[in-house]
């Protein structure tokens, strides 16, 4: 009979050591399956579409969505191919996005910032997107855009406005194709001074987040540069429907221009109001009284009715614009949809080509080598003598030239000055171009004050 | 002294609107019993009622233009209105621009009878139900309707003028002695105001000077004891609550010319309605009315700049504050009665 020393502590020793040794390929294993959030596996890609379903934005959601439906089927070599046809890029192919189908989510971000990050988190997490694109309120998209950075996903920022979305709460994971608030005042003061002259007080009324307190320092700077005085500005709740207590007290403040710094449904509201109070036909300090908004849209115009004919505004893009680029756009989703395209619809059909297309270059859906590819190369804008003049320059989808500049992931291109149709030809035709802004004017530092204060920080691959 | 006339002006539309509902509000409670968090569902209904009637009467026919083309360029069809064709143009015009006043006569058979249905087919089952119950359960229901309007009108404001006789504003300061534009108020929300005033004095003169209002407000004042004369209270309690629907419809209705309705604006209206009936006194008529209005008022006056650089934000809670106040001071509300809602 053989003896054996089996202890108890020799036991758990081996069973340690055992324990290791099965655990350790494991280890390697997950971590080279994985090697970011999401990475794809099968034939298909998931991409996770977060707008507004509901609130005061839900017009430019709506839009936004049928956008990125035809974005995904351009990808997937369906229909007329849009702007994949004119893009100065030729990566992509028409057969999905590195030969994956391309797949889609949605969430209703309900305009609120808690119910936008729960709807991103849940297409991460649970339906494995790989990048996530939406906006229509700056708060919504600041507050995803810090989300996406935490969970190692790429941001591709939709209708968002707020100088901080590329400022002060930049991320290394967010990329905004849009305009910002301090373009459209650039833009805006110099038309502003030819049709209502240097000496104007203003009363602002402002949409009280993000984007309206950025919207509002961007004009009240640009506009008291040229000489205007600002009587006072008064921020109103995003909730809120009724602004005739707040347009009330503009009456007899001694102001002749009111700026509405609102979007949207806030927007429709404010201006309806505005309107019914008599501003218009108001005649204050010997001159006429204006109403300017500096954010317009086509959905807005339509929601606005008569109320916005005259009125000028800015906007990131028009379907009326010659180019082919919008040419093609317009041509695609008029046929798919019936009616023109937003420019809402408009930055995230580009947002979303712009992503794939940065993938195909990457040959990878890592999001740190896709960030890379985003803003990749030393092209420069023509005209701008800047270090930060670098990015990936790019055209053809719908305003010109354009640079994702390196330096914050802001796009820079032209910027268009509008106004509302006097007697439009037909429900489109609401809005009409007043002035092409040049880059030039519209350019700015990274390190400007209106933008400083944050650091885009690491790209984080996740996983 | 201008700006302080403007805000009470600007505060009597929105009174108005929240006098109209809590009205309603009172009606159904004093004569029922029952706290109905759906009335401001029926408000906002009474909204798309005038919705509805405004595409209704734009319903159109299309035709195609060879000579013009469309933004892509293909010929373009040109939308005729079924009215315009049908009465010509001038009248046809005429009855698109009217479309909101003309949609009272559709909201009042409309709620008349989403009233009677609510109350014959859901409420009456919850009447000797605890309070909370009734709440839980019309709250319920004005999600349900709400969501129905939602799935049929779309999640977006709808944007439902006023007729063009009545878009611009009235210059009150003129015809007080002030200087021109000083004090301006739009005629549409004079019109509501109007409207509003008439509409309580008919609910008022039913319930004062008709036997039906007379058997009403006995059997509010004591059931029991109007029942065992041999009257069927029920009956015209059942036609009570259809009447404070339509008074809550009138109220959308005509309310849709200020604020675009969209799905959501009952519930809005109906929070502030019940701190309006809280206030005037749970039961009270006159006191759902004068709280109605004074609240209103107060609201406009909180959205002064002068007061809110000095208490920043009073705008959004001065109502709630009020309520504080009047329910510690006078627990009743301003014109409640001994005994309701009392133990």
């Amino acid at each position: 009979m053989s003896k054996t020393d089996v202890t108890r502590r020799g036991m758990l020793k081996t069973g340690a050591i055992a324990g290791a040794g099965v655990a350790l390929p494991t280890i390697f294993t997950a971590s080279s399956a994985s090697a970011y959030t999401n990475e794809p596996t099968g034939s298909s890609v998931t991409l996770g579409f977060n707008v507004p379903q509901t609130g005061p934005y839900a017009d430019e959601g709506a839009d936004e969505l049928r956008a990125y439906q035809l974005a995904v089927e351009h990808l997937n070599g369906e229909g007329d191919g849009g702007m994949m046809n004119t893009f100065s890029s030729k990566a992509l192919k028409g057969n999905g996005i590195l030969g994956k189908k391309v797949e889609y989510v949605t969430g209703d971000t309900q305009t609120k910032s808690d119910a936008a990050r729960a709807s991103a988190k849940s297409m991460i997490e649970k339906d494995g997107a790989i990048m996530i694109t939406g906006g229509s309120s700056s708060g919504v998209a600041v507050a995803v855009q810090g989300l996406c950075q935490e969970a190692g996903v790429i941001f591709m920022a939709g209708l968002t406005h707020s100088n901080d979305t590329t400022g002060k709460d930049k991320k290394a994971n967010g990329y905004r194709h849009f305009f910002n608030a301090y373009m459209s005042a650039a833009a805006l003061a110099p038309v502003l001074e030819k049709l209502y002259g240097k000496e104007r007080r203003a009363y602002h009324l402002t949409a009280d987040y993000t984007w309206g307190w950025t919207q509002q320092e961007s004009i009240q700077a640009a506009t008291e540069a040229m000489g205007w005085q600002t009587v006072n500005n008064v921020l109103t709740p995003l909730a809120q429907t009724d602004f005739s207590s707040y347009i009330a007290p503009v009456i007899n403040s001694g102001a002749d221009v009111l700026v509405l710094n609102h979007y949207g449904g806030n927007m429709v509201n404010s201006l309806t109001n505005a309107v019914q109070f008599g501003l218009r036909e108001k005649q204050v300090n010997g001159k006429n009284f204006e109403i300017v908004v500096p954010l317009y849209s086509e959905l807005m115009a339509k929601g606005a009715g008569k109320n916005i004919a005259g009125i000028v505004g800015s906007q990131n893009w028009d379907w009326k614009l010659e180019d082919e680029g919008t040419k093609a756009f317009v041509q695609s989703f008029g046929t798919k949809y019936g009616f023109p395209p937003s420019q809402a619809a408009q930055t995230c059909y580009a947002q979303t080509l712009l992503y794939a297309d940065a993938v195909e270059r990457a040959g990878s859906f890592d999001p740190c080598a896709v960030g890379e590819a985003l803003v990749a190369g030393d092209s420069s804008l023509p005209g701008i003598s800047s270090d930060s003049n670098k990015g990936f320059l790019f055209d053809g989808l719908g305003n010109g030239q354009t640079l994702y500049r390196s330096a914050d992931h802001q796009c820079f291109k032209d910027v268009l000055v509008v106004r509302g149709a006097e007697n439009p030809s037909d429900e489109f035709h609401l809005v009409e171009i007043v002035e092409v802004t040049p880059v030039a004017q519209v350019w700015y530092e990274p390190d400007h004050p209106m933008f400083a204060g944050g650091e885009l920080g690491q790209c984080n691959p996740g996983a | 002294m201008d700006a302080i006339i403007l805000q009470i002006l600007n505060g009597l539309d929105k009174g108005s609107a929240y006098a109209l509902i809590a009205l309603g509000l009172t009606l159904i409670f004093g004569t029922l019993g029952v706290v109905n968090f759906a009335h401001g569902a029926l408000f906002m209904i009474g909204a798309f009622c005038a919705v509805t009637m405004q595409r209704l009467l734009t319903l159109s026919f299309e035709t195609v233009d060879p000579t013009k083309t469309d933004f892509l360029g293909k010929p373009m069809k040109i939308k005729t209105h079924y009215v315009e064709a049908w009465f010509g143009p001038d009248v046809g015009a005429s009855l698109v621009d009217w479309a909101v006043p003309l949609s009272i006569l559709l909201a009042i058979p409309v709620m008349l009878i989403i009233g009677y249905v609510m109350e014959r087919g859901l409420i009456k089952h919850f009447y000797k139900r605890p309070h909370a119950d009734q709440i839980l359960v019309t709250f319920g229901l004005a999600i349900v309707l709400q969501e129905i309007v939602k799935h049929y009108y779309g999640a977006n404001p709808i944007p439902t003028g006023a007729p063009a006789a009545f878009r611009g504003s009235f210059d009150f300061g003129q015809l007080l002695g002030f200087d021109p534009n000083v004090i301006i108020y739009p005629y549409w929300r004079m019109v509501y105001f109007a409207f509003a005033a008439v509409i309580i004095g008919a609910v008022f003169a039913f319930l004062q000077f008709t036997t039906f209002g007379m058997v009403v407000r006995a059997g509010m004042a004591d059931r029991e004891t109007v029942g065992l004369l041999g009257i069927n209270i029920d009956r015209r309690f059942t036609i009570m609550f259809g009447l404070a629907a339509a008074v809550a419809g009138l109220a959308g209705a005509m309310y849709a010319p200020i604020n675009s309705p969209n799905y959501h604006m009952g519930m809005d209206f109906l929070v502030l309605s019940f701190v309006v009936v809280v206030v005037g006194g749970m039961g009270s008529l006159p006191g759902a009315v004068a709280a109605g209005f004074l609240l209103g008022i107060l609201e406009a006056f909180a959205s002064m700049n002068e007061i809110k650089s000095i208490l920043p934000g009073i705008d959004q809670i001065i109502i709630y504050l009020v309520a504080i106040i009047i329910l510690l001071t006078r627990p009743r509300g301003l014109l409640g009665r001994k005994g309701v809602m009392e133990e």
